[in-house]
């Protein structure tokens, strides 16, 4: 019961300094190295390359 | 020049002409300001965590394409997908609301559904229909009482006036209906619980 009333309320986490999971990051880093766009004819194909 | 003087702008055009690093710059240098925004309308780390990773992939895909034509506003450019992407998630969200389990309070501890589940149900079906076929056993007299009494919630007044027999010739047919009930569903080792 205690802990329901002392619990940090959203606000002050929103006032923390958060960050996106390390994991969230390498996924972005990585899917950007894996996309290659191709011009074609004015158009434009995307295709991830492993 | 350090890459980490360089403008947002020449971060982003590094990025369009292939230098991977760009991007993992300008990641670094704004990832606080938009994950704490996300998290500030959508409260669930993991909820946040999803939408920057849209975010970023859509501003990975715009960049990449050549899209892009906002030099100099990168940052109001990605919190405007951002916020984008967090209203999305909420019109999602407001078709099939949820309710959030945070720490030590679980909502179903107080919420709870009395109905009986499928199974239940139908074991519940199974019980009535056994009982049923017990009664069809009784002698005629006790088994006339007991389905006035159980079933048409009759008292004991009314069912000896429509029967012709005194009041207390109907508490005994009712007793010996009980008891033979008892006695089969003893005999034959007979479960009747749900």
């Amino acid at each position: 019961m205690q802990k329901m009333y002392s619990e940090t309320s959203r606000v002050e986490r929103v006032n923390e300094k958060l960050a996106p999971k390390e994991e969230t990051i390498r996924f972005l880093l990585d899917y950007s190295m894996a996309l290659s766009v191709i011009d074609y004819n004015e158009l434009k194909f995307e295709a991830l390359l492993n | 020049m350090k890459a980490s003087t360089n403008t947002d702008a020449l971060l982003v055009s590094a990025y369009i002409e292939g230098n991977e690093a760009a991007l993992s710059e300008l990641i670094t240098r704004h990832k606080q300001r938009i994950y704490s925004f996300i998290y500030s309308k959508v409260f669930d780390r993991d909820v946040s965590d999803d939408i920057f990773q849209e975010t970023f992939i859509k501003v990975i895909r715009t960049l990449k394409r050549g899209a892009y034509n906002e030099e100099g506003k990168f940052l109001p450019w990605v919190m405007r997908i951002a916020h984008n992407l967090v209203i999305d998630h909420f019109r999602k969200n407001n078709r099939m609301p949820k309710f959030e389990n945070s720490g030590d309070f679980n909502i179903f501890s107080v919420l709870s559904d009395s109905s009986l589940n499928a199974e239940k149900n139908m074991i519940k079906g199974q019980i009535e229909n056994d009982v049923r076929r017990l009664i069809e056993e009784l002698p005629e007299d006790q088994k006339e009482v007991l389905i006035m009494r159980i079933y048409k919630d009759m008292s004991f007044k009314e069912i000896s006036e429509q029967t012709g027999v005194s009041i207390n010739t109907a508490l005994g047919r009712m007793r010996y209906a009980l008891i033979n009930l008892r006695k089969v569903i003893e005999k034959h080792n007979i479960i009747l619980t749900n």
